[in-house]
């Protein structure tokens, strides 16, 4: 009795520790290699990251490899390589050959089409998970779920018709009834309207206040990432390729491509000069060639600490053009340079301003007989912070 | 002119037995054929459908062969009986279930075969075995088409010939059909009696599959919507 009441209190104290610092014992651990033939192309999923109890947020375009992922980790899909642990309990290694079966690794899984038992009524799809319990029990925990999911009043309602609001608190419902212990979020709410959207997910997170298990969310809108994350994972053709907290990863700086690059006619080698976090942005200053003075930008805040290198991109058609110095403008960067060619492409006339680095501006042909613009005329650049995208070096 | 009622009793005997151990037989089988990623499985699919494009007397003579004293087979059922299979009720169960395995394995398959997947990963994710996720998830939503295969076995049993009259002969009693009762009154030159014979087996078969093919319907009506 007394060493049963030990054990209690310091289980007590280990939980009470636990809200302090995120348990290892309820992460998820995911490191793994899968291979995919696709349509005359092989993917190549291979990830590794770590969830904590609470939201973590897949974001990534489709094709990244995100359900892929969240397949591998409830067992539907095997990986060829890698494990895939909730705290000390394994359910893949490939390196001990072990593979705990779908049905039994506890993993709640809501998919995008919900998949709902269309012939059963919504409380025969919330208690189907529960068969092992006594049916009294069953009955307890789905009128409880029901409750706080505020689907009651569709109990005994059919599966097939019900709304899609309430379809989705019903999918969610009969998932977390279950008590997994970890979640699997495949765009649940992506077909709703944003106000029954953000409904759920306050049910959602009050759940998960109670419960605190690893949540993976797989979205690709921005505003569900703000509106959930805690934390952010990138992925990206099958790679991870950004992590951290929402504000960190979705303005961090984005690996350079020639699809990224592409429109952009003005790139350049910068330095962090300076960070202002209030502000929510820094100030790079651009790499000139020779004699000239030192050019800054004052840029979007990216997660890049003083003197890191990165590149900066600005397109041709953002730059403003003016001739006498401008007054009283919202755009941060104002910088006087010299126009040392123009040039008529079609429509278009492009100029090219020496300001200490050579700038492409594009101006419309009215623009440049308005400002009765030629080779030599002193001008001035404005350049919106905004407009100013930065990419790793 | 009579009508010979009990080769009616035993065509429907024959034909409720079969299409019941068909039910049983059949599950396994289209479950097997529908999900499983073998490699070499469409041989098996070509032998499950091979009765359909057999002349029925070419299948009962094998069934006859399989059934006799020579056969292992034969053997081993007359070390255990005394007696052969040939030429009695269960050896015309056996052969019936193997001509109609493909009017039921098919429906059911193909039924089995367009329930949606993610219904099945979601039973799995919520710890249903496979066999609860047959039971409660697959057999459910393939309703119409067990009820295709039932009917589709039950009537091709029901009129059933050439493999009844290979593997059962003809004894009154015990493995005389009807159609086999129609073919010998017409042999006999009794016309009247052989129409009015094959007249009730129509009557009876048309009125079986309506009776299905409406309740089917309705089951679609409250199925799930495609």
């Amino acid at each position: 009795m007394t060493d049963a009441r030990t054990i209690e209190s310091g289980m007590a104290a280990a939980s009470l520790t636990a809200q302090n610092s995120p348990p290892d014992r309820d992460q998820l651990a995911v490191r793994l290699l899968k291979r995919m033939a696709g349509q005359g192309h092989e993917f190549v999923l291979n990830v590794e990251f770590q969830a904590a109890p609470g939201f973590t947020i897949l974001f990534g375009a489709s094709g990244a490899g995100k359900t892929t992922l969240l397949d591998c980790v409830a067992g539907l899909v095997t990986p060829d390589a890698g494990s895939i642990a909730i705290g000390d309990c394994v359910l893949f290694d490939s390196s001990r050959s072990a593979n705990v079966a779908v049905a039994k690794r506890r993993v709640g899984y809501v998919f995008q089409d919900l998949a709902l038992f269309p012939h059963l009524t919504v409380e025969q799809n919330i208690q189907y998970g529960l068969a092992h319990l006594p049916q009294a029990e069953r009955r307890e925990r789905s009128s409880a779920i029901l409750q706080a999911f505020r689907i009651a009043h569709l109990a005994l309602r059919r599966a097939r018709e019900i709304s899609g609001g309430e379809s989705q608190r019903a999918a969610l419902a009969r998932t977390l009834v279950t008590d997994p212990a970890v979640l699997l979020l495949d765009e649940p709410l992506a077909a709703l309207d944003a106000p029954t959207k953000a409904k759920i997910i306050d049910d959602l997170r009050e759940w998960n206040r109670a419960h605190r298990i690893p949540i993976l969310y797989v979205t690709h809108g921005r505003e569900e990432v703000f509106a959930l994350g805690e934390r952010v994972i990138v992925l990206d053709a099958g790679r991870i390729v950004a992590e951290g907290t929402p504000h960190e990863v979705m303005t961090a700086p984005r690996q350079e491509t020639v699809a990224q690059l592409a429109g952009f006619e003005n790139i350049f080698d910068a330095t962090v000069e300076a960070v202002h976090p209030e502000r929510g942005t820094m100030i790079c200053r651009l790499a000139t060639t020779g004699h000239a003075g030192p050019v800054l930008l004052e840029t979007p805040l990216v997660r890049a600490g003083v003197g890191s290198a990165l590149r900066v991109g600005i397109r041709a058609g953002d730059i403003l053009l003016a001739t006498s110095r401008p007054q009283g403008l919202s755009a941060r960067n104002v910088i006087s340079g010299r126009v040392t060619s123009l040039e008529q492409r079609d429509v278009i006339v492009s100029s090219r301003v020496n300001c200490g680095v050579e700038m492409e501006v594009h101006l419309t042909l009215a623009a440049r007989d308005s400002l009765q613009l030629a080779t030599g005329s002193e001008v001035w650049l404005v350049i919106k912070t905004h407009s100013c995208h930065l990419m790793e070096k | 002119m009579t009508i010979d009622w009990q080769a009616f009793w035993l065509t429907l005997q024959l034909a409720v037995t079969v299409s019941a151990i068909l039910l049983l037989v059949g599950l396994p089988v289209a479950y097997w054929i529908a999900f499983s990623r073998w490699r070499w499985k469409f041989l098996v699919e070509a032998v499950v459908a091979l009765p359909i494009v057999l002349p029925p007397t070419v299948l009962g003579f094998y069934v006859l062969v399989a059934l006799g004293a020579r056969s292992p087979l034969g053997r081993w059922w007359i070390s255990l009986t005394g007696h052969t299979l040939a030429f009695t009720f269960g050896g015309l169960v056996i052969g019936s279930i193997l001509y109609s395995l493909p009017f039921a394995v098919q429906p059911f398959s193909a039924s089995f075969a367009g329930v949606d997947r993610k219904l099945m990963a979601a039973s799995a994710t919520l710890g249903a075995s496979p066999l609860r996720t047959f039971f409660r998830v697959i057999v459910p939503l393939s309703v119409p088409g067990l009820i295709t295969g039932i009917a589709l076995s039950f009537a091709h049993t029901m009129g059933e010939f050439g493999v009844v009259l290979m593997v059962g002969g003809n004894i009154p009693g015990v493995t005389r059909t009807v159609s086999i009762d129609i073919y010998d009154r017409v042999q006999a030159s009794d016309y009247a009696g052989a129409n009015a014979t094959a007249l009730v087996l129509l009557a009876f078969c048309f009125v079986v599959l309506v009776l299905v093919y409406s309740l089917n319907r309705k089951a679609w009506a409250v199925g799930p919507a495609k």
